[in-house]
């Protein structure tokens, strides 16, 4: 019914969706969220080819979701103090002003 | 072995003693001197053989042991090297290895072997005298030589040299035995090189034996182009020689013949010091004694005589030629006699003598008495050689004496410091007097009457009474100087505590003195002219038979005469009387009535060549070639050399390396580097989103090419 | 189009939309929110393609946790309640540009590969899809060390986001 090709299909757009706003929004945060995005289309994309694979009982897609779960949280965790840390420091969230590694 | 091999290698043995010596054993005196004289003996040895196999050949003239190989070819041909032993040969050979084998054992004792070294004693000066401690005091002895293996090794070369001539059979060969000699006497002359008197001495004989060498091998050349051979056997042939006798030469009138004989006979009048190349003998006494008796007795003056001995039948082929051999022959005789007389050096008198006896010689040659010459010859080197090594040997025991009294002004050498010698050196007392008198001539008892008479017999009965006179004239001085040499240095009582101190020289040295005055007593009797009264006729007159046997036609046998025998008696019992008596008395320079400056000086020849040869070309060294030549114009190109390549590399440098090697691509590199880097820093904002951005781009970019190329 | 398929694209209109407000909005405490709700169409995809688990998870973990932390997060970084200035960066259209790009190169490959029409298959009787996931989870020799590195992940995150926002006077 549902075939394959339109759960990867989303699973893209989703993910073009994530790196539109990692490219283009100001504030670190955001840029956080867009990852995030990105993060969710992957396990989509995981999670669906477990349910189309040869072997349903094959868990590795769900085993390999639920990894990414755990290190999206790590991730997410980790950025947002980073981003706490420079706010307190340099009293901005625009990426564009944290530049010190430049030439 | 065959005797062409056995002449071969007789020149071999010196030769080898000389390479051996100069490479391994110089620092060996005993060694060095052991193949040095054992070299001697083997060459006379051979000699000897060859000698008596020579005696037992009949008409060895027409067929003498000869032998020759090619050398170094020369278009169709080659020149050629060889050996011609015929009776001329043999008999000269038999002298030349007696007088050389003397020569080498004396060379030992009269270079002090066994003693010790020197105090102060440097190589190329003349040793000095040792002081030895003995029974508690000390004195000086006799030092042994410095460069005593040297010596060897040249005379071994001289002897060499003298072998190949002698032994020669074609001109070439002579010619490389001729300046083989040439090259020894400078060595040997020169051998004690710090003397300055030594090394001009040597210089001196080398220029003036060369400007006669010059004229020799102009005569062999022309000779060659006349005949395309220069082989003895084959120019002394009667087509040659007719051939040689009619071509004119374009020289003032001279047939080839007498131009080539002329030529050869200049190289003569160098190697054999006739006047006008007289020069460089006296000057050669510079050298050590056995030196001076070899060159000047037994080897290289009498190369000079052989030489024209051998091309005889060549030279007497015109009168004109002849006549000038003879003038020259008998005014060197007589001119040579009358400085003799004024010298007070031992060893200057003998060799003004020697010039003399030369003289005597060629002027033989000159009127035709070919076996006169060569008996001459003979009889000369051996007595000649004799009074050299005995004068050596007297030297040696003055200067004895003068280590004795440590009194180093006193000339060793002069005679007018010696006196009474014959009772402390007796050996050489005797054979000096057995080789005064056989160069005087004293009648019957010494060589030297028999071959001087000869050479008067010849010159009389062919009719050459200006020659016979001047040589008469010649052989009174001779014996009248020889006496004055004798009475000074050995008769009376001893002028000097120098002579009184002097000692006898060992057997190395008295040993050849004796075996040489054997010689010199009874060479003269195998010469006995046929028709001498009593004498004649109970000994054959094996020397003209065998020599006379060398031409082609042999010269017959003169007729006798009783003037030429007086007048040889007289001059020489009157001259040796005269001398006798005249210097019993006499004990100083200052009382000699004959020390006449003119004839002291050599009659100021050797100041006229300086003033007319040797200045100007000091002069012409030093102006033209020296500052004109070299230093103006061949460094004044290089000069140029210098500056215009600093020009030229400055001219690069500025033009080229800098501005475009230095700046264009050396900075130039750099700054578009530094451009380049400073744009692309820019990259580097330090913003991540664009680093994503950036990586995105090149990801996208490179999937696309993967796509695209590889995957589709 | 069954209704599996209807059901698929509302999900997939709504969650796509979601995600694009969240790129979108001005204010974050709105992109935020807009995250909850795409987070959550995202676990109605996973209840769709029947990993249950995942979906409750998402729920919990996403929603509950992450979106929470950055509504935190938001709130820590604000000098005042206002957002001033843009929210877009400069150079937003080649980041527009580039995500078009990619995804068209997505698409690109998706089309080349042939599994892509497989039809789902259907569950085996009596399949449990939690125990199966629970065993793959701890059993040694499936995913149980990928399991416990994860922990261990997490309680390095942990340690490092304390140590590093901690406020130190």
């Amino acid at each position: 019914m549902v075939p394959l090709s339109w759960y990867l299909i989303f699973a893209a757009l989703l993910f073009s969706i994530g790196l539109f706003g990692v490219l283009s929004r100001r504030n670190a945060i955001a840029i956080l969220l867009g990852i995030e995005l990105m993060l969710n289309a992957v396990n989509i994309n995981l999670a669906a080819f477990w349910r189309y694979g040869q072997d349903v009982t094959q868990m590795t897609g769900q085993v390999f979701a639920i990894i990414v779960f755990a290190v999206a949280a790590a991730e997410v965790a980790v950025g947002l103090a980073l981003v706490i840390s420079v706010y307190r420091r340099r009293n901005t969230v625009v990426a564009d002003d944290i530049n010190m590694m430049k030439w | 072995m065959t005797t062409t091999t056995l002449i071969w290698l007789i020149p071999l043995p010196p030769v080898l003693a000389f390479f051996l010596i100069v490479l391994f054993t110089n620092k060996s005196k005993a060694l060095s001197h052991t193949i040095a004289v054992g070299a001697a003996f083997l060459s006379w040895i051979g000699s000897m053989i060859v000698f008596v196999r020579a005696l037992g050949v009949e008409h060895l003239g027409q067929e003498p042991f000869a032998s020759s190989v090619p050398w170094f070819p020369a278009g169709d041909t080659a020149f050629r090297i060889g050996v011609l032993v015929d009776p001329l040969t043999a008999a000269v050979l038999f002298f030349v290895a007696w007088t050389v084998l003397m020569i080498f054992l004396y060379s030992v004792g009269y270079h002090n072997f066994g003693q010790p070294v020197g105090d102060h004693d440097h190589k190329g000066l003349p040793p000095h005298g040792a002081t030895v401690e003995e029974h508690g005091h000390k004195h000086v002895v006799p030092s042994v030589e410095p460069m005593y293996s040297r010596f060897f090794a040249f005379i071994g070369l001289f002897a060499f040299g003298m072998y190949v001539l002698v032994l020669s059979d074609n001109l070439l060969t002579l010619f490389v035995g001729w300046e083989i000699m040439g090259l020894c006497s400078y060595l040997l002359i020169g051998f004690w090189y710090a003397k300055e008197s030594a090394r001009d001495a040597a210089v001196k004989a080398f220029m003036t034996t060369r400007i006669g060498d010059v004229f020799m091998l102009l005569g062999i050349a022309y000779l060659y182009s006349a005949t395309g051979t220069l082989s003895f056997r084959e120019i002394f042939t009667e087509g040659t020689l007719h051939t040689l006798q009619t071509i004119p030469s374009g020289f003032l009138g001279f047939s080839a013949a007498g131009l080539i004989g002329l030529l050869l006979f200049i190289g003569t009048i160098g190697k054999s010091a006739q006047f006008p190349l007289h020069v460089w003998l006296p000057d050669a006494m510079e050298g050590p004694t056995p030196v001076s008796a070899m060159i000047h007795a037994a080897t290289m003056v009498s190369a000079g005589v052989y030489a024209v001995i051998r091309m005889f039948p060549l030279i007497s082929l015109d009168p004109r030629t002849m006549t000038i051999v003879a003038f020259i022959g008998a005014f060197t005789a007589l001119f040579a006699a009358t400085i003799a007389v004024a010298q007070n050096d031992i060893k200057r008198v003998l060799a003004y003598s020697t010039i003399s006896q030369l003289g005597f010689m060629i002027a033989a040659l000159g009127v035709g008495a070919y076996v006169a010459a060569v008996f001459h010859l003979i009889t000369h080197a051996f007595f000649k050689a004799l009074l050299f090594l005995g004068s050596g040997s007297v030297i040696h025991g003055m200067e004895h004496g003068l280590l004795h009294t440590g009194n180093h002004d006193v000339d060793p050498q002069n005679m007018f410091n010696m006196g009474g010698l014959r009772n402390k050196m007796p050996i050489t007392f005797w054979t000096f007097l057995i080789g005064g008198f056989a160069l005087s001539g004293f009648p019957i008892i010494t060589a030297g009457f028999w071959s001087k008479d000869e050479i008067f017999a010849d010159a009389f009965a062919n009719g050459h009474l200006l020659v016979f006179f001047t040589l008469a004239g010649a052989a009174f001085l001779t014996a009248f100087y020889t006496m004055r040499q004798i009475t000074l240095t050995f008769l009376g009582e001893a002028r000097t505590p120098e002579a009184e101190h002097a000692q006898e020289t060992p057997w190395t040295m008295t040993t050849p003195l004796v075996i040489l005055a054997f010689f010199a007593v009874t060479y003269g009797w195998v010469g006995i002219p046929e028709h001498f009264p009593l004498l004649g006729g109970l000994v054959p007159n094996w020397l003209h038979e065998f020599v006379g046997g060398t031409l082609a036609e042999a010269p017959e046998a003169i007729a006798f005469s009783w003037i030429p025998l007086l007048t040889s008696l007289v001059v020489a019992l009157g001259g040796l009387y005269l001398g006798w008596i005249t210097y019993r008395t006499v004990n100083s320079a200052a009382e000699d009535r004959l020390q006449i400056p003119l004839l002291k000086n050599k009659y100021y020849i050797d100041e006229l060549y300086d003033r007319v040869f040797v200045k100007p070309a000091y002069w012409f060294a030093e102006n033209i070639v020296y500052k004109l030549l070299d230093q103006g114009i061949i460094d004044g190109v290089l000069h140029i050399f210098g500056p215009a390549t600093q020009g030229l590399g400055a001219f690069i440098r500025n033009n080229f390396d800098l501005p475009v090697i230095n700046r264009f691509f050396g900075d130039g590199s750099a700054d578009v580097t530094y451009w380049f880097g400073g744009k692309l820093r820019a990259v580097q904002t330090g913003r991540i989103q664009q680093y994503l951005m950036l990586a995105l781009v090149v990801f996208i970019a490179i999937g696309a090419v993967l796509y695209f190329f590889m995957l589709a | 189009m069954t209704g599996g398929q209807i059901i698929f694209l509302l999900v997939t209109l709504f969650t796509l939309g979601s995600g694009f407000m969240v790129v979108t909005t001005r204010n974050l405490v709105h992109a935020a929110l807009w995250l909850v709700s795409t987070l959550f169409g995202v676990a109605v995809t996973y209840a769709l393609l029947n990993a249950t688990f995942l979906a409750v998870v998402q729920v919990v973990v996403y929603i509950g946790a992450i979106a929470i932390l950055f509504i935190f997060a938001v709130m820590l970084t604000r000098k005042d309640m206002r957002d001033q200035g843009p929210q877009m960066n400069p150079n937003w259209w080649l980041g527009a540009l580039l995500s078009v790009l990619v995804f068209v190169g997505l698409f690109l490959l998706l089309q080349g590969w042939s599994g892509l029409s497989t039809t789902v298959a259907d569950l085996p009787v009596g399949f449990d899809s939690i125990s199966e996931l629970g065993n793959a989870l701890v059993s040694p020799d499936a995913y149980v060390l990928p399991f416990e590195v994860a922990s261990v992940l997490l309680v390095a995150a942990l340690v490092g986001a304390v140590y590093v926002a901690f406020n130190r006077k």
